[in-house]
């Protein structure tokens, strides 16, 4: 139990981590922000539970006045802002990719790592990331998707990512990765 | 760790937390629920004049608080606009506003040990669930705790990234902040477990245990 509250805990201090620290680049040289990178790493490594209770404590912290939102964003005002639906769309995203990645067992590590990435990371964490829009600024569904449609391509690069460093690290530390007992 | 907290002395700052808490989702409700214009006009001059009653500078620190929003803002407002409905769009505009204005009050007023006690009382009632609110706690305090080191060994591997090369640090130094966490997660426990029974950890304060 010990173990798991610290995963826990040090997964929240990681998403924090990962918006704190300046863009890092992609492939091609365009800058990211990692920390969507780091909610979809909070469900292939820690598994659907756990990486869904890591998200959610990184959020209350973020509610409690923290500024730990990439930007150094935080407080209860992007709790009522537009984006509001994409915050409960990586709790909800957190735990399908658990749920897959320890579900697609057939597949390699990385491979479903990467898969459940793309399922819960976007078609998932976008559908209450949409809905949100749509109450918060009175938008129709097509205007609310097509503003979201910029973004698709850089989270499919890092769920590609999310793929290989969950391959990484399930070679590196066998057994770390809840999915995937070593062996 | 910088918190959000205002260091600009305000009497918000006495208010119960959970006075604050409330009647912050009170007000945010009735704004969502209002489709007039002159409610919006209202709540947020009502908004600007709690900062003004304060002084200049927090309505400086509230406005530079509130720029993450000026893009949502704008984009709507001219959507609107260009759908012929100016009105619709000023409701939406001035909601959102006074929404995240106020909910920035209340983070910029309420220092986070006040916070953190609010969400422990709050969370009591799920005791009754079998839900062990003493290891929120616990856990809450872990993360503040470990940001700023976790936030340290990551400075330190991309400074060793800019060392070795010239290009910018890339996505590949995530896998090692991320090996040097579960490294450290797995210590931790350990000497969590060597000290404290986390099990029977039920509150920081030992009042209802």
């Amino acid at each position: 139990m010990e173990r798991n509250i610290t995963l826990i805990a040090l997964f929240a201090a990681l998403i924090a981590v990962l918006g704190l620290i300046p863009k890092l680049t992609l492939i091609s040289g365009i800058p990211i922000t990692a920390q969507s990178l780091g909610i979809m790493l909070c469900g292939t490594v820690l598994g659907a539970r756990r990486g869904a209770l890591a998200v959610l404590l990184f959020l209350l912290l973020v509610a409690l006045g923290l500024p730990l939102l990439a930007g150094g964003r935080g407080g209860l005002g992007v709790f009522a802002g537009p984006t509001v639906g994409f915050l409960v769309g990586w709790v909800v995203g957190a735990y399908v990719i658990g749920l897959l990645t320890s579900g697609l067992t057939s597949l390699p590590v990385g491979v479903a790592a990467g898969v459940a990435s793309v399922i819960g990371g976007i078609v998932v964490l976008y559908i209450p990331g949409v809905i949100g829009m749509m109450v918060m600024l009175d938008m129709s569904v097509q205007k609310a998707f097509l503003s979201i449609l910029p973004f698709i391509p850089g989270d499919l690069l890092k769920a590609v990512l999310a793929g290989a460093i969950t391959a990484t690290l399930a070679r590196a530390r066998p057994g770390v990765v809840a999915s995937r007992p070593a062996g | 760790m910088l918190a959000l907290v205002s260091p600009i002395d305000t009497p918000y700052h006495r208010l119960p937390a959970g006075a604050k808490f409330g009647a912050l989702s009170l007000v945010t409700l009735s704004l969502f629920l209002s489709n007039a214009v002159s409610v919006q006009l209202a709540a947020v001059i009502g908004v600007a004049a709690l900062y003004l009653v304060v002084g200049m500078d927090f309505l400086r620190q509230g406005l530079q608080s509130l720029r993450p929003l000026w893009p949502f803002l704008v984009i709507v407002g001219i959507w609107h606009f260009l759908l012929g409905d100016p009105s619709e769009g000023a409701v939406v505009c001035l909601r959102l506003l006074a929404a995240v204005a106020l909910a920035n009050l209340v983070t910029m007023t309420t220092r986070l040990d006040d916070a953190i006690e609010l969400v422990m009382k709050l969370l009591r009632p799920l005791r009754r669930l079998g839900v062990q609110t003493g290891q929120i706690a616990f856990a809450i305090a872990l993360v503040i705790r470990f940001v700023p080191v976790m936030l340290d060994n990551a400075r330190r591997l991309l400074e060793s990234w800019r060392a070795r090369s010239a290009r910018r640090p890339g996505w590949q130094v995530i896998a090692p902040i991320f090996l040097v966490a579960l490294d450290d997660a797995t210590r931790v426990a350990e000497s969590i477990r060597a000290r404290a029974d986390l099990s029977t950890y039920n509150d920081d304060d030992g009042q209802e245990t």
